[in-house]
């Protein structure tokens, strides 16, 4: 099932680089939420926040509450590797492990809970490969590795992959913007499917896409270079492409910025 | 008059490149300083094959003539009287002692090697790391010599309690029974062995590691992967082919180790069956402790048995690389 997000004061550290400051936002369950804004104004920082993914680089450490409905990631006794379960992640190049067929890399988040039955693991490969929109060009090469097929098919393998073990979100950091406009394309329409089951945050640097994908967009922006990022305004995205509250906002979508 | 015409009508007529000139060009040699860099590289590339022929026939004649006067079976006599008339000798023993010793050092020294790299790339705190790797790099530079002589002094005189507890506990397989002679056996020569290739494997497996790229890591990760299922998902299969490689170097180093088995082991030419019964003997040792005495006729004889040597080390690896292509679709070389 699907869950709500719920930001409260979150700040981000490199060290003792602050990298977004002071971040609040709820995200609805079932819902596309887009991150749009410059470079380095710590949209992809925020992302990996919501998975506990920015404590991996060294150095990072974070401030304030995330609530997947009601159960804080950052609370006390919270493993950040069963956070990391309940909310997957797809990154910006698309990244199947190499050494796998297509079979076990749709399979390897299962593995990781313990599901050895091969005739479970079928089903469930099938399913996502099939979610994923994937299936039809790769039956027949389920045990070919995952190297071997295009860009936007490693991305929909990974797509399918992350969506394998049900998380409750489901995290994609600027998927599309290693791959051509028609892989774009099926990703966009992938994404418009995986909504009925998955909150999705994605962060992309195309304000087109934002605009095609999701129902909320959030702005960030920072005031200088060095300085920390920001969310400047989150809105539905009809409102933000029209007629945002924040000049900012609409300086950066009509791109009279910098 | 524009500029193009200009300068077409300026240039004489070219005559079209010969066969010769489009195939440097192709291989865009044409000016001067590729033309030299090419030809040094490719004289670099003759030379190698040259002086790997070079030897291949010098060791191949000098053997060709002894085994034509050897009265034994070279392949199975269990002897080396070379300066018999006629002599008789084989290298059974050897090939046995070479083998042996190279399994036990290389059973010994896997899995702590890639240990260790592993725990540098992804365990250690990056202050801990650095000086280990250091100390590893010192102990590859450390002579042979050096190694033989602390492993005849101390490791030696303090093997006796680790082949009684082995006699003890495993005597039973009969590999691993022990009659109470000196330990200068091969065991004791397979772990020093070990120690000795123990640097060069943990130092190529832990640049293979730390090149394992941070997005296949990420992904593990993101899947709710725990740091040693990281490790297990990413960071071995990637590493696989240069843990093989890194693994050949130094089994390359163990088959070919001279003085160090010379200093440690109490050779004889027959084969025991324990690891832990003194005996038995390997190539390179057998050519130092027998070439300063030998005549012209026992010389030959120890460049067959050094022909012997360089053909298990060319099997050896091509072995590795038959491994190591039979899965290359499933390398990291193409991610």
């Amino acid at each position: 099932m699907a869950k709500r997000i719920d930001v409260s004061g979150l700040t981000a550290y490199y060290g003792s680089h602050k990298a977004i400051e002071d971040i609040s936002m709820t995200v609805e369950p079932r819902s596309v939420t887009a991150f749009i804004g410059p470079s380095g104004c710590g949209k992809s920082t925020f992302l990996r926040t919501l998975n506990r993914m920015h404590e991996v680089t060294p150095g990072g450490r974070v401030e304030g509450k995330v609530l997947l409905d009601d159960e804080d990631l950052y609370g006390a006794g919270i493993d950040p590797v069963s956070v990391r379960r309940e909310v997957g992640m797809v990154f910006q190049r698309p990244n199947p492990f190499p050494t796998m067929s297509i079979f076990d890399n749709v399979a390897a988040g299962l593995r990781l809970n313990g599901k050895f039955k091969k005739s479970e693991l079928n089903d469930v490969v099938e399913k996502s490969l099939k979610g994923a929109n994937l299936w039809n060009e790769v039956k027949d090469r389920l045990n070919k590795p995952g190297s071997g097929l295009s860009g936007g098919q490693q991305q929909r393998l990974c797509i399918a992959r992350a969506i394998a073990v049900e998380p409750k979100v489901l995290l994609m950091d600027e998927p599309c913007s290693a791959l051509d406009p028609i892989s774009t394309l099926a990703i966009e329409d992938l994404i418009g499917e995986l909504k009925e089951r998955f909150t999705i945050v994605i962060v992309t640097h195309n304000m087109q896409q934002a605009a095609r994908v999701s129902d909320r967009t959030a702005f960030f922006n920072l005031s200088a270079v060095g300085q920390p990022g920001r969310l400047i305004e989150i809105d539905d995205t009809e409102r933000i492409f029209s007629n945002p509250s924040v000049q900012a906002t609409e300086d950066y979508i009509s791109g009279r910025f910098g | 008059m524009d500029i193009s015409t200009q300068t077409t009508d300026a240039s004489p007529p070219t005559p079209p490149p010969t066969e010769a000139e489009r195939k440097r060009a192709a291989r865009g040699a044409t000016r001067p300083g590729d033309r030299i860099f090419l030809g040094l590289t490719r004289g670099s590339g003759i030379l190698l094959l040259v002086i790997m022929a070079a030897m291949a026939v010098f060791l191949t004649y000098r053997a060709s003539l002894a085994i034509s006067k050897d009265h034994g079976n070279f392949l199975t006599t269990f002897e080396w009287n070379t300066n018999l008339n006629p002599p008789v000798f084989g290298i059974a023993v050897l090939a046995f002692g070479t083998v042996v010793s190279s399994i036990v050092a290389m059973v010994l020294a896997v899995p702590i090697a890639v240990a260790i790299a592993l725990f540098l790339t992804h365990y250690a705190p990056r202050k801990l790391s650095g000086p280990i790797a250091y100390v590893i790099d010192l102990l590859a530079a450390v002579p042979s010599i050096v190694y033989g002589l602390w492993g005849a002094l101390i490791l030696v005189p303090h093997m006796q309690g680790l082949y009684g507890w082995l006699n003890d506990y495993f005597g039973w397989t009969g590999i691993l029974s022990w009659e109470g002679g000196a330990p200068r056996a091969m065991l004791t020569v397979g772990i020093l062995l070990a120690i000795m290739i123990l640097p060069i494997i943990t130092n190529v497996s832990r640049e293979v590691f730390r090149q394992v790229p941070q997005m296949h890591e990420e992904a593990a990760l993101a899947l709710g992967a725990t740091r040693w299922e990281v490790v297990r998902m990413a960071v071995l299969p990637f590493g696989r082919s240069g843990v093989i490689s890194a693994s050949m170097l130094g089994l390359g180093r163990a088959l070919g180790e001279t003085m160090a088995v010379a200093t440690v082991l109490s050779p004889s030419y027959d084969i025991q069956a324990s690891l832990l019964d003194p005996g038995g003997g390997t190539f390179a040792q057998n050519i130092a402790s027998k070439f300063g005495e030998a005549t012209e006729q026992g010389r030959d004889a120890l460049i067959a048995s050094g022909l012997v040597l360089f053909v298990i080390t060319l099997v050896v690896n091509g072995a590795a690389r038959a491994i190591i292509a039979r899965r290359k679709e499933y390398s990291g070389a193409n991610a």
